[in-house]
């Protein structure tokens, strides 16, 4: 029998959820994340608030982290719901470059000070490597043992993070947030900013050194992968959800426009894409979270997988429900824009789904064309 | 192993210890299998099951193929399989279920679906074909098409009229027909692949007894409903392996033959196979809701995207292949042999699979289905749903 891992949401995924959207509901309301989208403080008031009652009341920062290490020993299956509910809301926290992007990196090295920190939310990490990239040691940086210099650009989540973890060739080094310079740049997410981060000469402490920080980093880069998809997949839903809510009471010749079949065959096409995307990024979760076995051997292509659905999906049903919507989608009053723009970062971040598929390509066994 | 594989485990070395498969006639060992309940443990005790959840059946199959045993001949009777039984068990009586399944289920009695008309394929409540009640019976006439498998079967689910005046969904009821009751005419229909795997059926003054009934009389509707429902379940197919199913043979040439290799079709090869990979997870996904007892309305989200990747896998295997794409492998007009998957070129199955959207309901009726049932959208202002099937234009 072909063995395939639930891809179903156990009872306790759904008690989690449920908490988490509540609070949403209550604190994150989309018309203030819109509110504050445009806004020079990267990372103001209102997201902080969202984020110390996610981390304190709900604990979401320390789900993925082993009980043992100060976390709440769950796994990145409850991480995955929390990201689907984020995402249906593109709330600007720092949950996926912190507990998820800097959380795994920090458990792969082996940063257990830092990783315990993480889980209570004392810190708030960021990994200094471009977003639109495969996880890999950006270029730019020196190390000479003792102070790393040079610049990165286009790191996520940096306002937020309180501790920076820098890869810099076979080293993997922590730095204290205050101590880099980072420029926020406009940022085509507005709700997941990225920064332009400088170190001059920053003394710094190695975490971990030599083919293990490799190893770590990749497997970080296929968790990452893996997770956003989540994300992806709960923004995907929700923009479906506005799109056909819309179409159910916007009239025009007479008739609601949900009722015009050209719209409910692309709607429905729509639909049938997220299901998938729904058990592929379930699949991506469960390969994350298991520890030996086969499906944990199937992390990379879960990941690419992943990516190279949900990715698409994500950002077809972004730019569907932006189409859908006319003009009024087109403004900066409606929160389309806040999904489409999310959607097409993410298609960008830690890979675009292109590059997934080449890679899929690879780890399928099929030998790329002469 | 749990309780359950140890009990089957046992169930199936008992029947291959008292029915050696290399020395037992195929239907005697066929019938035997039944008789245990590893013909689909998932059905009751008695019709072949052990009352047991679906999917520990991949198993019981897998460990009868690994000894040797003779299946079924699945790929010949799929209406049968995939739609008769589960609608019998649901509507027939106990005694019909008993004279119904068990030749059902070995292959000796094939079953086909007279729902089609010339004039209602996806308006299917549009049916006309009547039947008129005499006595005990009904007497039945009209005409049936594209009737895959009438050819080779015994049994029919028939929809026909049975209330011309009343509004169309309401007149409409269902039977089981013996297709060797005269007045049945079984004419083969030749289709693009050219073979003939469908027909067309005339049916002139048939008598059908009033038992052969299931469900109500003008409820034929709903028990179509459940029939077509197991259909598009069927035909989106459960989850096999990786890579297995239409993908496969596109992944074999382009590993095994590097003139197949085409840089300008790499891309479209790639996605191809995560859509493969996606949709085998959402079926997996759609049987893990099953076991649980929370179907969700995937089925027919997955059907539809199952024509779409079968139809271009095949495309893309005959663009692979280049100048031998050009050639087939034989036009005569022939009756499909199902004894295995059938061996043909990559071109019959570039055809073959164009039907994937239009049988079962096309794809568009998916579409609606969807964006009406799911999601809830309204339905095009319709002229048809309550006047008199009888003034409805024709
Ligand atoms: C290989 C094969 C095997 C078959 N086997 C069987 C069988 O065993 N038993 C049986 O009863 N039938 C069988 N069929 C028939 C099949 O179910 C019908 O062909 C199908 O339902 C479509 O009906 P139609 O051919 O009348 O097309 P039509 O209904 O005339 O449709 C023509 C086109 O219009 C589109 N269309 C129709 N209505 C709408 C709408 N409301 N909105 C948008 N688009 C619409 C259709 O999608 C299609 O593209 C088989 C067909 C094939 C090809």
């Amino acid at each position: 029998m072909s063995q395939i891992p639930s891809l179903l949401y156990a009872d306790v995924e759904d008690d989690l959820r449920r908490a988490v959207r509540v609070m949403l509901a209550d604190r994150a309301p989309i018309e203030e994340i819109l509110d504050r989208s445009d806004q020079e403080d990267a990372y103001g008031k209102g997201a902080r608030q969202i984020w110390s009652g996610l981390v304190e009341e709900l604990g979401v920062a320390a789900l993925a982290v082993p009980a043992e290490l100060g976390g709440a020993g769950a796994s990145w299956r409850e991480v995955a719901v929390v990201l689907e509910e984020l995402g249906r809301g593109v709330v600007d926290v720092p949950f996926f470059t912190s507990a998820v992007l800097a959380t795994s990196l920090a458990h792969e090295a082996g940063a257990i000070d830092l990783l315990g920190e993480l889980a209570t939310g004392e810190a708030v990490g960021a990994v200094v490597a471009s977003f639109a990239a495969p996880l890999v040691p950006p270029e730019g940086l020196t190390w000479d043992g003792r102070v790393v210099s040079g610049t990165v650009r286009t790191v996520a989540g940096v306002a937020e993070a309180t501790h920076l973890l820098v890869p810099v060739a076979d080293a993997l080094l922590v730095v204290a947030a205050e101590q880099a310079d980072a420029l926020a740049v406009p940022s085509l997410d507005m709700t997941r900013r990225v920064a332009d981060v400088t170190f001059e000469g920053v003394e710094a402490a190695v975490v971990a050194e030599g083919p293990e920080v490799v190893v770590a980093l990749a497997r970080s880069a296929d968790l990452a992968a893996a997770l956003l998809a989540s994300e992806q997949l709960g923004l995907a839903e929700r923009v479906l959800e506005l799109t056909v809510d819309y179409l159910k009471q916007r009239r025009q010749f007479g008739r609601v426009l949900g009722s015009y079949q050209a719209l409910k065959h692309r709607l429905a096409d729509l639909w049938t894409s997220v299901t998938q995307a729904r058990a592929v990024a379930r699949y991506a979760a469960a390969c994350a979270s298991a520890t030996d076995g086969p499906d944990a051997s199937d992390l990379s292509v879960a990941a690419s997988l992943a990516q190279a659905v949900c990715g698409e999906v994500a950002l077809r049903a972004a730019e569907e429900c932006l189409q859908l919507h006319g003009g009024i989608g087109f403004t900066w009053e409606h929160p389309a824009h806040l999904y489409v723009k999310r959607a097409r970062t993410d298609a960008l971040a830690l890979g675009t789904p292109s590059w997934h598929r080449r890679r899929l390509a690879d780890l399928a066994g099929l030998p790329h064309p002469a | 192993m749990t309780d359950v594989a140890v009990d089957l485990a046992r169930r199936i070395e008992g029947v291959l210890t008292a029915h050696p498969p290399e020395t037992t006639d195929r239907l005697e060992f066929l019938r035997a299998r039944f008789a245990a309940g590893l013909a689909w443990v998932h059905y009751p005790e008695g019709l072949g099951g052990l009352g047991l959840d679906a999917r520990y059946q991949p198993d019981v199959d897998a460990v009868f193929a690994a000894a040797g045993a003779p299946d079924n001949r699945p790929h010949g009777n799929v209406i049968g399989l995939g739609m008769a039984a589960p609608t019998v068990l649901r509507y027939a009586t106990p005694e019909q279920q008993q004279r119904w399944i068990p030749p059902l289920w070995t292959g000796e009695e094939i079953w086909c679906q007279l729902f089609s008309e010339p004039g209602a394929g996806s308006d299917l409540a549009a049916a006309g074909a009547s039947a008129r009640r005499d006595g005990d019976a009904w007497v039945v006439n009209g005409q049936k098409v594209w009737t895959s498998l009438a050819h080779d079967a015994r049994w029919a689910l028939l929809l026909v009229r049975t209330g011309p005046t009343l509004p169309k969904h309401q007149g409409l009821s269902y039977f089981v027909l013996d297709l060797t009751t005269p007045g049945v005419d079984v004419r083969s229909l030749r289709q693009l692949t050219g073979e003939a795997e469908f027909n067309e059926v005339f049916l002139d003054d048939v008598r059908v007894p009033d038992e052969n009934r299931l469900g109500e009389i003008g409820e034929g509707w709903k028990v179509t409903q459940a029939t077509l429902m197991n259909e598009r379940v069927a035909i989106g197919g459960g989850a096999g392996t990786r890579e297995s199913g239409p993908i496969g043979d596109v992944v074999r040439l382009w590993r095994e033959s590097p003139q197949a290799r085409r840089p300008e079709n790499f891309d479209a090869l790639l996605r191809l196979w995560t859509d493969a990979e996606a949709l085998r997870l959402t079926g997996a996904r759609l049987g893990q809701q099953l076991e649980v007892g929370a179907p969700g309305p995937e089925g027919s989200g997955l059907k539809l995207a199952f024509a779409e990747l079968a139809q271009a896998a095949a495309s893309l295997q005959l663009d692979l292949l280049g100048s031998e794409a050009l050639r087939y492998d034989d036009w005569s007009l022939r009756r499909p042999d199902f004894s295995s998957p059938p061996d043909r070129v990559a071109g019959y199955w570039y055809l073959r699979n164009r039907a994937n959207s239009i049988e079962g309901g096309t794809s568009e009726i998916m579409r609606n289905i969807i964006s009406e049932r799911v999601l809830g959208l309204p339905s095009e202002p319709r002229v048809d749903t309550d006047i008199p099937w009888k003034d409805l234009p024709k």
